[in-house]
Order: structure tokens, then sequence, then C-alpha cells
């Protein structure tokens, strides 16, 4: 059973198409996510910004 | 203070009554935290000073086996790594998740036993490490016992986090969350997938990998506790406290979002940048080198992120230390960050490595980074949590100019000696032979330099008391607020995104375990990528037909060269430079290591290359340098290690040993363990007969026997070679 997954890759045959795999993922994934951050909208951004500093709640936290 | 108030996530009430639920934020577990936090960064430190006194000063070694550099200097990283940053990194997050989720931790006794176990496990480690107990392999050499203590006690951090997270009542995951996140799960693989090995006994394993592999391995891990233990959590608390303390949002949070995904998926990839020239195959040393340059750009605009918040804010910073101190912090951030790819870079590399300027390196982000963010959170959290003022701000800056200065007195002198070293090492004279072919004076040269870096380890640690006494009365003038009382309204069951909202926002931003499994997505593609082909790939690992397993004596005494912790001043690396085969002799092939269960390459010359060591003294001028180095080197700064020639080399585990070595792959002849100790035998007396025809008795069951042996071995294999497979 073991030696189908032991030798899978002793050669390097076709193991090209793994970065070129990789590389096409993350393309997309980070020319999405700058398209998203590009898009977003800004109150939103703001609102979330902020949310650490905890302006719009009745937190009556010392700060 | 009563908790009974606390609500559970089921008690959710739909939207439109828009009830507040009252809540109380744990505080005690914070402070448990930020006390272990101080405690240990004072210890660590002093371990640290006392290691930089010990370059200057052998005498500091004691002369014990238990206070000897070797030992100790792997104490104070542990210490510094995983006792006063780890312990930070939980103070901060316990704090800033609970009002970040607007929720109480899920348990509290979940984090009580996080807590004392995390203490345990730095007991136990304080107390191995100078033992002697050592896996031997860099900034991981806990022993397996407590590697896999440290493993439980991370899931239960991991399962306390999780579950804080799940019964929130911001239904926006905030940035800092997305940090913490990504550094729970990529530490969990890196620690795993780096601990394999193979137990013989109650705290003492063999690295299930061997050379290459366990290099590869190591430094993967290795530089990405980096990434994912000093810096992907210390960002999350960058962008919690940073907007905290200037009271202003943080500059760009679509920079924040670009700037996560973008770290924690280049990061995972850099780690071969700390096995150039050496025998790493080279499209693995290419991969490091052009991810480490990438990762210019999300540390960069981290750190712009950082610094810019502070916009139109500049003029507290004058005022306020807690922001000054949060300023030098990130600005040493982006100066290590800046510089660790240039690092990568071959010709610098060239330069660097094995100097003291990676000890610069890493201290501008150690003291600078991790330390100032520490204090500044501190400064930050001590007074609202005893809900007083700072009782002296003059104290605090006092801190922040000593630590300063102490942070310019450690990096200033190392680059220096760094430089310095590394010349003398490649100065080559007009004839064609090293200017300097004795290494100790390359060692002698830079002494003053090592006082320099003492004294500015000295100016920090008085620093970071300064701040001890200051907390202390700060707390003393307050009284500790066990719980702070919350309000927030609940989130709302089943919640449906509209569908006018973006995909990001839908599938990350609100859904915690998905952006668990993507971040691991993102982590583990790089290292499978890096690691899975030298593994599988036969070609990687060239072998050679002349390189044998090391003899049962050989192999205690490697064990002996492992405990002792001598990969921390010498490596076993020689690169294919013209200056180092001119001084040390061939160049190191993939294919010696192949039964080195820990490889043992080293990362810092203190003192020589070892690699080619072998056959080059007789065994009398071993015997007389371990007794007393600088008999045989006058002015060497190594420690003298007496107790080898009194305690006995380890026959009782010795067969065990060999049938582990057998597991692993090490093609001893079947049942051989059952005669490994007689050959042992054999050999000691051989060595022990050898020392006596040059006037000197010794008993052939001592340590130093076998550490001979060893070091008679290590690196000559080579020489018996005729014909070799795929060598490159």
């Amino acid at each position: 059973m073991l030696k189908f997954i032991k030798h899978h890759m002793e050669t390097i045959m076709g193991i090209e198409i793994f970065p070129l795999i990789s590389l096409i993922i993350f393309f997309v994934f980070f020319v999405g996510l700058t398209i998203y951050v590009i898009k977003a909208d800004k109150r939103r951004i703001d609102e979330i910004s902020k949310i650490p500093l905890d302006l719009n709640t009745d937190n009556n936290e010392l700060s | 203070m009563s908790t009974a108030t606390l609500s559970n996530a089921s008690g959710e009430q739909t939207s439109a009554s828009r009830g507040l639920e009252t809540f109380y934020y744990d505080n005690s577990i914070v402070r448990m935290f930020l006390i272990a936090t101080t405690i240990f960064g004072v210890v660590g430190m002093t371990v640290g000073l006392l290691v930089a006194c010990q370059f200057v000063w052998p005498e500091l070694n004691f002369g014990l086996q238990y206070t000897t550099f070797g030992r100790i200097r792997p104490l104070h990283t542990n210490a510094v790594i995983f006792a006063f940053v780890g312990n930070g990194i939980f103070a901060g997050v316990y704090y800033s998740l609970q009002r970040l989720c607007k929720a109480r931790m899920f348990s509290d006794l979940l984090s009580k036993i996080h807590f004392w176990g995390w203490q345990t496990i730095i007991l136990a480690a304080a107390i191995t490490l100078p033992l002697g107990f050592t896996s031997g392999k860099e900034y991981a050499e806990l022993e397996w016992p407590i590697d896999i203590a440290i493993a439980l006690i991370w899931v239960v951090f991991g399962i306390n986090m999780f579950g804080t997270i799940l019964k929130r009542r911001e239904r926006h995951l905030y940035v800092a969350i997305w940090f913490f996140i990504a550094t729970f799960v990529t530490v969990a693989m890196l620690h795993i997938v780096n601990s394999f090995e193979l137990p013989i006994s109650f705290m003492k394993s063999y690295s299930w990998y061997a050379g290459v592999q366990d290099a590869l391995v190591q430094w993967w891990y290795g530089h990405n506790a980096v990434a994912f233990f000093l810096t992907t959590p210390y960002l999350g608390l960058m962008y919690y406290f940073i907007p905290k303390a200037a009271n202003r949002p943080v500059y760009s949070y679509r920079l924040s979002i670009i700037h996560f995904w973008a770290l924690i998926f280049i990061y995972i990839w850099a780690g071969p940048h700390h096995l150039l020239y050496n025998s790493l195959p080279n499209w693995a040393q290419s991969l490091g080198t052009v991810f480490s340059i990438m990762l210019i750009a999300p540390s960069w605009g981290g750190m712009l992120n950082g610094l810019l918040t502070l916009r139109g804010a500049w003029d507290r910073v004058r005022e306020d230390p807690i922001l000054k101190f949060m300023v030098v912090a990130v600005t040493c951030y982006g100066m290590a960050t800046f510089e660790g790819p240039l690092l990568s870079l071959k010709n610098f590399n060239a330069v660097a490595h094995f100097t003291d300027w990676i000890v610069a390196h890493v201290h501008v982000g150690g003291l600078g980074w991790n330390g100032f963010l520490t204090f500044a959170m501190l400064y930050y959290l001590i007074p609202r949590l005893y809900g007083t003022q700072l009782f002296s701000k003059k104290l605090a800056n006092v801190h922040f100019w000593i630590g300063t200065m102490g942070i310019i007195f450690y990096a200033l002198p190392m680059y220096w000696a760094g430089f310095v070293q590394s010349l003398m090492w490649k100065q080559f004279a007009p004839e064609g032979t090293l200017v300097y072919s004795n290494f100790l004076e390359t060692v002698t040269q830079i002494m003053p330099m090592y006082m320099l870096r003492a004294f500015g380890g000295l100016l920090y640690l008085s620093g970071a008391l300064v701040m001890v006494y200051n907390l202390m009365k700060t707390a003393q003038s307050g009284s500790f607020i066990n719980e702070t009382k919350a309000e927030a309204a609940p989130l709302t069951k089943n919640y449906k995104p509209d569908r006018s909202e973006h995909w990001h926002r839908r599938i990350f931003e609100w859904k915690p375990i998905t952006l668990l499994v993507w971040s691991l997505v993102a982590v583990a593609i790089g290292g499978v990528i890096e690691i899975v082909p030298t593994f599988l790939v036969k070609s990687n690992v060239p072998t050679i037909t002349s390189v044998k397993p090391y003899t049962p004596l050989e192999l205690n005494g490697r064990d002996i060269y492992v405990r002792e912790g001598c990969y921390t001043c010498h490596s076993q690396m020689v690169r294919p430079f013209r200056s180092e085969t001119e001084r040390y002799g061939e160049y190191a092939k993939a294919g010696e290591f192949v039964y080195d269960h820990p490889f043992q390459w080293g990362s810092k010359r203190t003192g020589p290359d070892l690699l080619r060591v072998g056959g080059k003294y007789p065994d009398s001028w071993h015997y007389y340098h371990m007794l007393d180095p600088t008999s045989m080197s006058p002015g060497s700064i190594m420690p003298p290690y007496p107790w080898l020639f009194e305690q006995d080399w380890d026959k009782g585990s010795t067969p065990a040993k060999i049938e582990a070595m057998q597991t692993l792959g090490v093609p001893y002849a079947e049942g051989y363990a059952h005669q490994a100790v007689a050959d042992a035998e054999n050999q000691a007396r051989s060595i022990a007969d050898n020392l006596a025809s040059q006037g000197i008795k010794v008993v052939p069951d001592k340590e130093i026997i076998a550490l001979i042996a060893y070091l008679q071995r290590v690196g000559t294999d080579i020489n018996n070679l005729e014909v070799t497979e795929n060598d490159r």
C-alpha cells in the first residue's frame, strides 16, 4: 500500500504543474482580494476599523 | 464579582428586541500572564547577559556542566522566545480578544489550565536544558515529553480562543483576531512536523529526519517560528494596542487585509534562506531567496500601517512613553524585515552567515520589536487593570532611553564584529594563502565588541528592572479590577448575510473556522512544495557510497556533542568558497549527512567549523583541548569540559540507540544491536591505548573517549570516496 505513496514523486516528471497551479491560485486570490479591498464600502471599513476603540457601544469600561 | 450574567450563545435573542446583555471581562488571567511575561523577561535577559559575559570572561562558565555556554545559550533563547514573548502573546490575546469579541473568555478553567500548563513547560525547560536534555535542533531543543506537553497546552489555548470567538457579540472579526488565528494554526503545524522524533528513553530521542531533510524541516520551523510566534501574534497586538494607545483607528484597514494574507502566504516559503550555500538543493535555496525578497512588501506595508496610525498624533508621541515604545518597536520591526530579505541575497549571506551580524539582526527584532512592544503593552495595561495612573512617567521615560541605548549598544558592536570577522575569514595574501589562517585571531580581534555587547545587554536589562519597579509601585497605588463589566447586544441567530455583502466578508470576516482552514491552506502550500520534493525526489540528495553509519562509540560521542550544545558555536558546514575550502577542507555535500539524526550544521561560528576536524589532530590534542582549551589554543574562549573525564559514556542504552537508528533507516546489519556494546568497548580500548602511547592514562569508559571517537570520524568518509552517484 505504502509503495504507491512512497514512489509517487520519485521523478520530476509532471511536477511543473505544481508551482503553476499554486501560482494561479494565489494570483487569482490576490487579484480578487485587491479588487475587494479597493471596492469595499468606505463607511463599513471605517466602522470596522473602530472596533478596538469601542466608540459605538455603551461600553462602560475604563479606557 | 458574579459571572452569573454571562450568557451563552444559545440564549441569544432575535435582533428585534435589541436587548443588551451584561457580561464581565476576565482580567485576572490577563494579569497572570502579564506577571509571567515580566518575570521571565527579566530571567531570560539575565541569562542572556550571562552568556554575553561568557564570551568575554570564559571563567563565567563556572567549570560546571550545568552552566556552560552550550547548555545555557538554548536556555536563553527558549526563555526569551517561549517564556517572555510567549506569555506576552497570551496576555495580549486574552485582553484584546475578549474586548474585540465582546465576550468573556470561553472557559475560565481552560484559561487556568493554559496558564499553569505553560508555566510548567517553562519550568521543565529551565530544568532539563541545563541538565543537557536536548534534541539538538535550534529553537526546538526541548525533548519529546515536553514537546507533547507543548502540543496539548497549545490545543487548550486554541479551544479557549475559538470558544470565545464562537460566542462573540461582534459579528465582524477584527484583523487582530485573524493574526491570532493564523498564529494558532501555523505554530501547531510547525511544532508537530518539526518535532517528529523517535524516543529511545525518557528524555532522549532522535530526530525522525536526517541531514538535509532535517535541516530543511528545522529551518522551515525555525524561520516560521520567528514568523508565527514572534511576528504575527505581535502584529495582532500592534493592530489592537496602537489604535488603543493613540485613540484613533488603524491608518488603513484595507491595507491590513492585504497585509494579513500576503504575510502568511509568503512568509512560510522563506525558510531555506537560512541554508544558502549549504548542502541544500539549489532550487530550494532560490525559492527561499525569491520569497524572502517578496516578503518586504507585506512586512513594510504592515509597519507603515502601524506607524501611520500615529499620523496627526505625533505631538503625543513626545509626551507619552507608551507611544514612544511603540514607535521604536514598529521601527525595529521595519529595520529587521528590511534586513532579513537583504540577508537572503546570496552575496549578502556569503558575508553575514555564521557571523555576529545575524546575532545583531535577531536582537534588533527581539529587543526592539518584541521587547519594546511588550513593554508598551505592560505600561498600557497595568494602570488600567489596577484602575490607577502609572506611578512614574519619568521612570518610564528613563526605561525608554536606557532600553533604546541598550539596543544600540547591543546591535552596533555585533554588526561591526560580524563584518570584521567575515572579512578576516576571507582575507587572502597576494601569494594565495589565508592571512588569518589561525581562526582564533579572528575571535580575539572582536573581543572589545563582545564587551560592548554585554554592556548593551546590561543597559537593556537595567531598563527592564526600572519598569518592574515602576509597575509594582503602580499596582500598589491602585486595586486590581478582577472583572470589567461590559454590555453588548448578542448576535442574531441564523444570520444570513445579505447578498450584497462581499465574498471576502461572507467567507472569512464572519466565519472564524473558515478563516482558520484557509489560513492553514495558505501556509501549508509553501511548506508542502518545499519539503515534499526533498523527501521524495531522490536526486535531491545524491548518495555517496563511501558514507557509512557511525560506529556505536561514535554514535555515543555524537550524543555527547549534541548534549553539550557544540552546535551553538561550531558549524559542520563547509560552504563552497575558496576561503572556506582553504581553511577547512573539501566543501560539504548533501550525501554526507544521510545518517545524521539530528543534523548538526549549526548557524554560528564562534569557533571554527568542525566538519573536517576528523583526523586533523592527534587524539591527545583533543584530550588536552577538552580538558583546557587554552592549553592547545592560547587565548581561546571555549570553556573547559572536565566532566567528560569523570562521566562514563552510555553503555546501557547503546543497543536501543542502534535499534532506533535502524528504525530510522540507518543500515546497520540485522541484529547488530547485540554486538554494539562489545564493538564500542573495543574501539574505546584502542583509543585509550593510543592515548597511553602518547603518555595519557585514561579509562576507556570515559565520555571523552567517545567524543574523541566521534570528532575523529566527522567528515572523513568522503576521503574514501571513489565513486559518487549523481554528485553535482
